[in-house]
This record gives C-alpha cells, structure tokens and sequence, in this order.
C-alpha cells in the first residue's frame, strides 16, 4: 500500500499544509485562513489537500504539525497558565528573586507567585544546604490555587534529586494531574535563564493542551488514524503527549521547518535562508542541512533562556508591508496589513500601496484583482530599499566573505530580486510558499538518553558509545529508519562528587521516518 | 554632591561597564540584578565624589570572585557583604564610610552598588583600574603600595575567612582556594584604604563617566545624533576604525578567551584591514596600513555602528557592521610600574607602548 505523510503547518495567518508520497515529493498543496478556534482551519487544509491529491484520509501514514501557537502566546500573554514558582537553593541566590527581570505584564500574567525554598547543590554535587519537606509541603499549600509548578534547583543539571523530591511532594499536596515543570528536563548551567525557560514551559501547558486538542479533533473529524507528531525547535519530531508536557520546545519550530523545507525543496545543503512573510522576513543559515543555532542567549517574550535557537535575523519587511513614500524617500514596512493583504492592498481593490502591489504593478507577477499603478520612481526605490535590506541580512548572516547559495520561500517570495548582492545563485523552489509545512513533513524523529555512568569500570568512551548506541536505539523504536540515523547532539557534565569518575551524558539522536 | 543611583538609570552603568570593559569584564547581567533588587529593597545609593571623602575614612572596596559558570548558577544570598565588611571592620577597628567598585567594566562593576545599597553605604565615584582587567592586582591601588590584606571572604551559608598575606599575589591564591571550597563564588571585602589614599592612588569619576557613556548610548537614538562621535568627546577617545567583521577566531588558553577579530574597512577605512588581538579584552589593535592604532592599557572598544552599542568579544560575529574606538588609559597605567602590571610586555607582547594620543596627533 501507498503510504503518504501530511505537514501542516499553523501561522498567524495562514494554514499551509502539504502532502507527500512515499518519495517524499509534494503532490498537493493549500493555504487556508488560520481560524480563531485552530481546528477548524486545519480541517479546511486537509479537506482542500486531499481533494487536491486524491489521497484518502486513512491513506495518511504519518500527520506532522507545526505551529507558533506556545510563541504567539508568549507574545500575547494569552491563555498562559498561573504557575507556581519554586527555586529551590536557598540561602543562595536570595539577591536575584525569580521574575525579577520579567516584563511587569507578563509576571502579572503568570500570577507572580514565587519562593525561595532551601536546598540546592554546589558545582561539585555536594548538597548546598538540605531539603526541608515541611517547608516546601508548607509552600505547596500556598500555592495550591495555580494551574502547574515550575520547580528550578541550583545545580540541578548536575544533580536533580532536589527536584525530583519537590515533584513527589506537589503530587502529594495537590492534585497528580497538576502539570509540573522541572528545570533539569528543560534548560542546563545558569540558573535565571533555565528557571525562565521552565516558568514558561509551566505557562505555556494549558495552550499546547488547546493546540493539541484541536490537532487531535481535527484528525479525529475526517477519520485520519496516522501518527501524530509535533515539530520541535532543532527541527525534529515529537510525540503529542511529550509536546503537551515541553510545549517550550515548540516555540522555535516555526523556523527551523522553514530552514529544512527550503532545503530540502532546493537540494542545497550549506547556504542562507530568506523566508518571506507577510510583515517580516527572516534570515537564517543552512549547516549540512540543518539550521545554525544562535550561540548567544535567546530571548522569548522579552525573557532571557539558554536555549539554543536557530540563529536568525528578522527584517521588518513582507508582502503586506506598508510603502511610504515622505520627502522622496521610499521606505518599506514595518508596518504591514497582515493578513489583511487579500482586502488592504491595491492589488485586492484596498487603498493600502504595498510591496506586494510594487512587483505586481512592475512585473508580470498575477496576484490579486487589481494591477495597481504606481509610478516608475516608486517602484524602482521600493524595489532597492527592499534589495538593500534583504542583502544586508543575508551578509550578516554569511560566515565568510564568499558568495553562497541563497534560497527564497515563503509567500512573499516574489519581493526578492535573482541578483543578490552575495548570493552565488538565487533559488526559489517550487512549493516555496509551502516551506515550513514541508519543513515538519520531512522532519526527523528523534531518540534521548540523558543518563550518569561511573567511569570507575569502564572508560569515558566505552561510556560515550553505550549513551550513542542507546539514543539511537530509542530513534528507532520512536519510528525512525536505522539506516538514517546519526547522533545530532552531545552534552557531557562532569560529576566530581561520586566515589571515583562519574559523568552526565545527554546524547540525541534522529533520522528519517521509516516507511 | 551626592548622586543617586537609582532603578532608572541603572542599566546606564551597565552599559558605560561594558565599553569601559573593552570587550571583557564578564556580563554585567548578574550584577545588574542584584543592584536592581538591592535597591528596590534598601532605596537608591548615593553616588560620591572622591573628594568629599575625609583624609582618614575607611573606604572598602567590594567584589564577586569565582568561576563565572557558578556565578551564573548560583547567585549571591545578599547578606556575604555585610559579613565580610563586619570581619573587615571589627580587624581595623575603624568602620567602612563607603564602598568602591575594583574594576570600572564588566560585571564587578555593578556589583558593588548592590553591596552598597544593603549595607547603607555611599559609592565612592572611582575604582581600581578605569576599565577591567583579568586579575585582582591589576589595581592602580597596588602601585600605591596598597594591600589586598586584610582582606575578608564570605559566602552564603554565614562563613567568613579572614586572610592576612604578604603581598597581594599570596591575597589572590589564597582567596581562590578558599572560594572553591565556598562553592566556586563568594563576595571579597579587600584593599581598605583611606580618603586620602583614594584620591592618591584610584581611578576617579569613573562610575559617573559610566552612568554618561550609558546615558550618551541610551538617549542618541532619540536625538538622532552621532553617538559615537559623543562618546568620544566624553572619553577624549579616538576613532581608530569603520567596517565590517570578517573573521573572528578563538582558542581557550589557561582558562582565558584567547582570539582575534579582523574587519574589513568600509567608506573612509575602505581597502584597509583591522585586527584586533584579545585576551578576555582587547589588547592590541593593528591597522594594515598604519600598523598598532593602540595598545594595552588603553582601552580598545568595539561598538555597533547604527546604535553604538558595545559589541563583548564573545558577541563578536561575522558580517557586524562596526566602529572602532579607543580611549586613553589612566596616567598612573602609563608609569613603569603600571606598565610593568598591565603594559604590552605583561601579555607577551613584544611592543613598546605608545600612548594613543601619541599615535593619533
């Protein structure tokens, strides 16, 4: 039987989702309105798709999603749950108090319900001050009213015992089903970073709860029994009951899907990304076919985590930017009409000039109603503001001073020109404006290992390839193609506290899905 | 006159920290957020003028040593200070009337107004090197003669350790060790020193020169003026480069960030070539056509070319589009006893230092 797999990807505007056989070439594509409910825009996707293709719900193997949903969220300080705060060292760290730096109306948003609580380790493993269960079940009860906990401990990436307790004795106060976020799952070494990034993972359960719920109604309404799998940040896949536990993981999937889509449309491995949306354009890099991560710290919702992103630099110009034009000077965006472009802009019959209405006036570009006219001077100084500030990002973007692939997707594709300054070739993909829902139909699943091996008996290599071997192992029962496996990420933290040598390794794996 | 430093402009000292922290110094982040909530907690923190301190009064200065991974992870309880002024005052028998910042850039710049706000103590406008250095006596205090010792160490469980040392290098590897035990960081009360000491041998108003750098970077944008060309009036600084970065190399050596930048002239600079040599901070900047621009002591700072904010080597990046500035040093750097401390030679270069001045008449 023929097998096929179904990326959807949910933007702010649109619903893009995109069908692909057992050779993973797209042979149906829609873009439909994003609904204010979710679900039903994805019904509408998939009803159009499969009309398109001629593909029968159960022929569906696999459904992949990809959505902004946790990041708008964040943005909007929307649907976000109160949550429990516990940093567990004190009397350490008692001169920074959680939330601290946090926007005042995203604090507010959360409930801004924090403790210090003693305990906590030193560097070296050594405990920093003892667990006091009467104190932390006295908080708990405190606390009893929020909607999850986020429970950070110092040093717990070395040693999560601390942590650990703190999750026993919330289940045993309060409800089990209240969801509980601990930081050594989610963040490594310094401690405001990750206790903001598991803050946010506590926040953010109820609204992956809504989108999962609308992924799974959604699929359940037009009889779809494939698997079901989410998009994560380092361009992976992820059950829909581990993204309901770590929507934090989603927040960043939205480029990374786009980076591998256009790579995978383009066939090219090492070059820049330019993904062209309705109000901004984001720049990223392409390494071997995967997105170059941000080697500084990453900020969500003006908070700062240490996660590792990929590494982009976002333009404030789309297809529906305003084009302004004060004292003869053009400037384009950053204001945009959004996804309001199908009735603000000329091209639709609006009264709004934008850069989309500047390519279809100038060239033979069919979009919209309308050809709108605008005068020659405009449109030349549109065009090279534009040119200007998509080559000034790529160059940034650029790791040396050679020319490099460029390839174009997204729904403003058309608003870059072929001769960029910098770009060894200009590419612009069939499907390009299905990119990030080619992006999560084509990504990897991924298997974990995050385990403590003494290396009193055996070696820190024998060590090393045991952690591989398993990671890989659990890539494959998690439904990916043996063949195509490789390790993606190592991170190794020594223990000095342990009779002997002992060592942390967390080892990712990930490969194709098999078919 | 007293200033105040406040909630609001805070984040102007953090900012001058980092120009003044030439590329290192460590992210005044930390710092930062303590002094945010000290102050919240205990009110602002009057800001001093070295001058109005009396001839005889006891000025502490106040630091976080340790590995910067812990100082991220575990952060100060807040009280090591008061503990380690406590033990410092009951030793001299004379109580601190303020408080000072070692280093002018980076993250012990800001620290020393959290201590300052819980212990009721006013800053004094100065500090020990007028931007950061990587090692505790590299202080304008040691060409004073002035001790590290007594020196006194606190962390967070309540233990404090008194060191009495012969000379600063025993203060520095003694407080190391025992900051190790104490869990990687602690807070450090050390270099007592008088008023009179202070305006012999410190760096004055280098705090306020901070808070305007920050406040010059801050409001430019606003006043769509030429920030760069302002900080340079500020600093009686020197433009000594306008490009793009083109190659950024790195290298962990005895446990410093060990590198080089190179960018590519652009407009007036176009055809030439600057590198910049860094250890933590800059060293040593080389214009292809002109050869060193400037060197160690003097201060070498990157900064973003639209906005004018500094740019820390670790930030460093290819396709940045960036100026480059250099500010004189202290006199008391130029010395040979200062240059013995911190001069070209001191970092194995084999140049002979030139004031930028000299370079740039």
């Amino acid at each position: 039987m023929t097998t096929y797999r179904l990326g959807i990807d949910v933007g702010g505007t649109n619903t893009d989702a995109v069908v692909l056989d057992e050779n993973d070439s797209p042979i149906a594509k829609t873009k439909t309105p994003t609904t204010e409910d979710i679900s039903s825009g994805i019904v509408d996707a998939l009803d159009d798709v499969l009309a398109a293709s001629g593909v029968g719900a159960d022929d569906l193997d696999s459904v992949m999603l990809g959505t902004t949903h946790a990041t708008n969220a964040i943005a909007e300080r929307r649907g976000l749950n109160e949550v429990g705060v516990l940093r567990i060292g004190a009397p350490a760290t008692e001169s920074i108090r959680p939330l601290l730096e946090w926007p005042d109306d995203l604090a507010a948003a959360i409930g801004d319900n924090v403790a210090i609580l003693d305990g906590g380790h030193e560097f070296d493993g050594r405990e920093l001050n003892d667990l006091d269960e009467t104190q932390v079940r006295n908080q708990i009860r405190e606390f009893r009213g929020v909607d999850a906990f986020a429970v950070t401990s110092v040093f717990s990436p070395v040693r999560d015992d601390h942590e650990s307790r703190v999750a026993e004795l919330i289940h045993e106060e309060v409800a089990d089903s209240v969801p509980i976020s601990l930081s050594n799952q989610i963040g490594s070494v310094g401690l405001l970073e990750r206790e903001n990034a598991t803050t946010l993972n506590a926040a953010l359960t109820s609204v992956a709860e809504e989108a999962a719920s609308a992924f799974l109604d959604a699929m359940d309404e037009r009889n779809v029994t494939a698997d079901l799998f989410f998009g994560q940040n380092d361009g992976t896949l992820m059950s829909v009951d581990y993204a309901l536990e770590y929507p934090i993981f989603t927040v960043a999937s939205g480029p990374s899907n786009s980076v591998r889509g256009a790579a995978y449309l383009s066939g090219v491995e090492n070059g820049i990304i330019v993904d062209v949306g309705g109000t901004t354009t984001d720049v990223g890099a392409l390494t071997d076919g995967f997105p170059r991560e941000s080697s500084v710290a990453v900020e969500i919702g003006e908070v700062k985590t240490n996660f590792r992103m990929p590494d982009l630099i976002s333009v404030g110009v789309g297809g529906g930017s305003h084009v302004t034009e004060t004292d003869g000077n053009v400037t384009v965006g950053p204001e945009s009409v959004g996804y309001r472009l199908t009735e603000a802009a000329l091209a639709f019959g609006g009264d709004t000039l934008t850069a989309t209405d500047v390519e279809v006036s100038a060239s033979s570009v069919d979009i919209g109603s309308h050809t709108p006219d605008v005068d020659s001077e405009t449109v030349r100084r549109a065009r090279s503001y534009i040119r200007d500030e998509v080559e000034r990002a790529v160059d940034r973007m650029k790791t040396s001073p050679e020319p490099v692939p460029v390839v174009v997707v997204g729904g403003g594709s058309i608003l870059v020109p072929d001769d960029l300054a910098g770009a060894s070739e200009v590419y612009k993909p069939s499907h390009y404006e299905v990119a990030n829902a080619v992006g999560v139909a084509i990504a990897q699943v991924s298997g974990e290992v995050d385990r403590i091996y003494s290396l009193d008996d055996q070696s820190r290599d024998e060590a090393m390839s045991d952690a591989e071997s398993e990671a890989v192992e659990r890539a494959v029962r998690a439904g990916a193609d043996r063949d195509t496996v490789d390790i993606i990420d190592i991170e190794e933290v020594p223990l000095s506290y342990l009779p002997g040598n002992a060592v942390r390794m967390k080892v990712k794996a990930a490969g194709e899905l098999d078919h | 006159m007293a200033d105040k430093i406040t909630t609001e402009n805070l984040q102007d000292f953090a900012t001058g920290a980092t120009v003044l922290g030439t590329g290192g110094g460590g992210d005044p982040y930390v710092g930062t957020l303590m002094a945010e909530q000290a102050i919240e907690e205990y009110g602002p923190v009057d800001l001093i003028d070295p001058r109005d301190v009396p001839d005889d009064a006891l000025v502490v200065p106040s630091a976080m040593l340790g590995a910067p991974t812990v100082m991220v992870e575990k952060m100060p309880r807040g009280t090591e200070s008061l503990d380690a002024f406590r033990s410092l005052e009951r030793a001299l028998g004379q109580e601190a009337y303020a408080t000072m910042s070692i280093e002018a850039g980076g993250l012990n710049s800001t620290v020393p107004i959290a201590v300052a706000a819980q212990l009721d103590l006013p800053l004094v406008d100065a500090d020990g090197m007028g931007r950061a250095f990587p090692e505790v006596q590299m202080v304008t205090l040691t060409l004073g003669d002035i001790s590290a010792s007594p020196m006194s160490i606190a962390d967070e469980k309540g233990n404090s350790v008194f060191l009495e040392t012969v000379d600063n290098q025993w203060a520095e590897q003694f407080a190391r060790t025992t900051s190790i035990e104490m869990g990687g960081s602690c807070m450090i009360a050390t270099y007592p020193h008088t008023g009179s000491e202070l305006r012999d041998h410190a760096i004055l108003d280098s705090m306020s020169l901070a808070r305007e750098i920050g406040e010059t970077i801050r409001t430019a944008s606003t006043r769509s003026l030429d920030p760069v060309s302002e900080l340079l009036a500020l600093t009686d600084g020197f433009d000594l480069f306008t490009g793009k970065v083109a190659d950024v190399q790195r290298r962990t050596e005895g446990g410093f960030a060990v590198g080089e930048a190179t960018i590519e002239g652009v407009g007036a600079c176009d055809g030439r070539t600057l590198t910049l040599e860094f250890q933590n901070e800059h060293l040593v900047a080389r214009d292809s056509e002109e050869g060193v621009v400037a060197s160690i002591p003097d201060l070498i700072t990157v900064l973003d070319t639209e906005t004018a904010e500094p740019i820390t080597t670790e930030g460093l990046s290819y396709g940045q589009r960036v100026r480059v500035i250099g500010m004189p040093c202290s006199e008391k750097w130029r010395t040979d006893a200062g240059l013995d401390l911190v001069g070209p030679a001191y970092f194995d270069y084999d140049i002979d230092y030139t004031p930028i001045e000299t370079i740039h008449r």
